[in-house]
């Protein structure tokens, strides 16, 4: 299968801070807004070299995404920053009224989703936002893979045109595509390509696929692997294309299997092409104290997860 | 310049507005509505430096925000008779497929809504967006806000409050429309709001009292006082008090006109005490 190499563990908000230092010196339009979490965020460069456009919002996000939602009128790019848990949950209604249904062009960019948070617990470890985002009319959801890939994302969140939720995390995690990957918002990647079962995966699912497509080739498995890192508008095309060829499907993610990616999926499937799915994800419990590895070992967020999970599709064929 | 009378007359007309499009839905917020009549009339024919040929973004205009959008009536009458829209669109209000939603938008595109309001306590924070991205844009208009004082009681306008004075956000005039009631009857009763003046001063604020907010003249004397205390260093708050239900006199001096729609009887005394000034749509 396509060797992926890891350069270097490195955490997806860096990522963020990196496309977002960038981008300030880029576009005087970007603006920066943060609930007490600058250091968190990885936005202290950009708070550095432009502090005229960097809003310190103090622990109210509620204010913080209505500031941002009314700094688009005066043609503002606003990215409206803290915890993924206090950028979706907290404020729910706040981007329902004045991001997504007001049409504004408003960047969330949410750190420290899932639970590879680890020790702060479930109090701040949130597995329900990607449902939480994806069900607002014309919000677009993306959770990257890697620190190149959220570094692009970042870049591509604000080109477009329209409110976006960046979804990002805290460890550091194998940092393997290529640094000059164009991301294009909505088109899946294709990571390697098989014949017996497709696993589609998102954010730090996606390595985990990766070594589990490796472990399931040394038994003759051909697993085909895709980066989903734009769940909304979800890459409807590429999924059905691959499962018409390997007729059954795994989806993996840092998140509730309720609301997640699986569940777009399996929404898909159902209309177009029914074919077995197990579904790799967090089975509708919070999440609880402990390293990210054990937690992602308990919680059945691994390679060895999808590993059995990609067996019990093919079993169901 | 307006005289008064013809304030009066537009104010007349923009109530037999509210009257009238709230009856023929049968739903709607007369009493607010009729209660921030003089202020929001004022502010458009009057006041602001706006441009009825609408941009979202309103570079080089003066802007305000509805918070408290449940008066969508009056703010519907005032842009469709301050030429944003036509008038004879008001009969839409509230009904299937209409521009004009129970509460103001921008998803349908009305020319004069910049942001979406109905979930309360939510306008002062992007008011204070707009007015941050005034100033970054060199643009030296102002930034005008609207709230019921029952709507203070949202943990987010003291959140934006907080703000706006630490970062000495002073292209802002916000408005607290204080009639002292809200939909479960008096607010010193539901949740006392205290001395609103007190408090934002507490926070930093400078702080107006406009005592007859249903009088016209008043009005424009308020403003123009509140205009002259922009742009040195704190934001500015006007605490107006008004009268609900304004100019209909079985609707004043009661909570129970705040979402509730006149009977045809009712309409009929509410516009003999409203006569027409400018045309019926």
């Amino acid at each position: 299968m396509t060797k992926y190499i890891d350069s270097g563990k490195k955490d997806t908000r860096s990522g963020f801070g990196d496309g977002f230092t960038e981008l300030g010196k880029e576009n005087e339009n970007v603006v920066g807004l943060v609930a007490d979490l600058t250091p968190s965020l990885k936005m202290g460069e950009f708070a550095k070299n432009h502090p005229e456009r960097f809003f310190q919002a103090g622990i109210a996000e509620a204010n913080m995404i209505g500031m941002a939602a009314g700094l688009t009128i005066g043609g503002k790019i606003p990215f409206a920053a803290t915890f993924a848990n206090f950028a979706t949950g907290r404020v729910y209604d706040q981007i329902r009224q004045a991001v997504a249904y007001s049409g504004k062009n408003v960047k969330i960019a949410a750190s420290h989703a899932g639970i590879t948070l680890g020790e702060d617990g479930a109090t701040h470890q949130i597995l329900e936002d990607i449902g939480l985002m994806k069900m607002l009319p014309g919000m677009v959801v993306i959770n990257p893979c890697d620190y190149n890939q959220t570094k692009a994302a970042t870049k591509a969140a604000a080109e477009y045109e329209g409110p976006v939720y960046l979804r990002f995390g805290r460890p550091k995690v194998a940092n393997f595509t290529p640094a000059d990957q164009k991301f294009e918002i909505g088109k899946a990647l294709m990571l390697n390509e098989g014949s017996d079962v497709t696993i589609v995966a998102t954010g730090h699912l996606v390595w985990e696929a990766l070594l589990a497509a490796e472990e399931l080739e040394a038994k003759g498995i051909k697993a085909e692997v895709i980066n989903i890192h734009t769940i909304k508008p979800l890459d409807v095309p590429a999924i059905l294309k691959s499962v018409e060829k390997t007729g059954c499907i795994v989806s993996a993610e840092e998140h509730n299997v309720l609301g997640g990616l699986g569940e777009s999926v399996a929404r898909e499937l159902s209309q177009a092409n029914p074919v077995p799915q197990e579904f790799v994800g967090v089975n509708d419990v919070f999440g609880e104290s402990g390293t990210p590895a054990q937690l992602m070992e308990k919680y059945g967020l691994n390679a060895k997860a999808i590993v059995e999970a990609a067996e019990k599709a093919i079993s169901r064929k | 310049m307006a005289s008064t009378q013809e304030l009066e007359n537009f104010c007349t007309q923009v109530r037999r507005d509210i009257l009238r499009m709230v009856h023929a839905v049968n739903s709607g917020h007369p009493g607010g509505s009729l209660g921030c009549t003089e202020f929001v009339s004022v502010l458009y024919q009057e006041v602001m430096d706006h441009d009825s040929d609408f941009s979202m973004d309103g570079n080089g205009e003066d802007l305000f925000f509805l918070s408290n959008g449940h008066t969508s009536p009056l703010f519907y009458s005032v842009l469709a008779r301050s030429g944003y829209f036509p008038v004879s669109e008001l009969s839409t209000f509230r009904k299937l497929g209409s521009r004009l939603q129970g509460h103001p938008t921008t998803h349908e595109g009305l020319p004069g809504i910049r942001m979406a309001s109905g979930s309360l306590g939510q306008g002062l924070s992007n008011g204070i967006g707009a007015a941050m991205a005034k100033k970054l844009n060199g643009d030296d208009k102002l930034v005008y806000t609207l709230h019921g004082d029952g709507e203070i009681q949202e943990g987010q306008i003291w959140e934006a409050a907080m703000f706006a004075a630490h970062n000495k956000v002073d292209n802002l005039i916000m408005t607290i429309d204080a009639n002292g009631k809200q939909i479960d009857g008096e607010t010193d009763d539901v949740l006392s709001l205290g001395s609103i003046e007190a408090k934002f001063e507490a926070f930093g604020w400078d702080v107006m009292e406009l005592a007859e907010g249903n009088n016209p003249a008043k009005v424009v004397e308020a403003l123009a006082e509140a205009k002259l205390r922009t742009g040195k260093g704190k934001p500015v708050c006007i605490v107006m008090k008004t009268e609900m239900g304004n100019g209909v006199d079985f609707m004043m001096g009661t909570h129970h006109w705040h979402g509730q729609a006149p009977n045809d009887e009712q309409l009929a005394s509410a516009l003999a005490q409203n006569p027409e000034t400018l045309g019926d749509y």
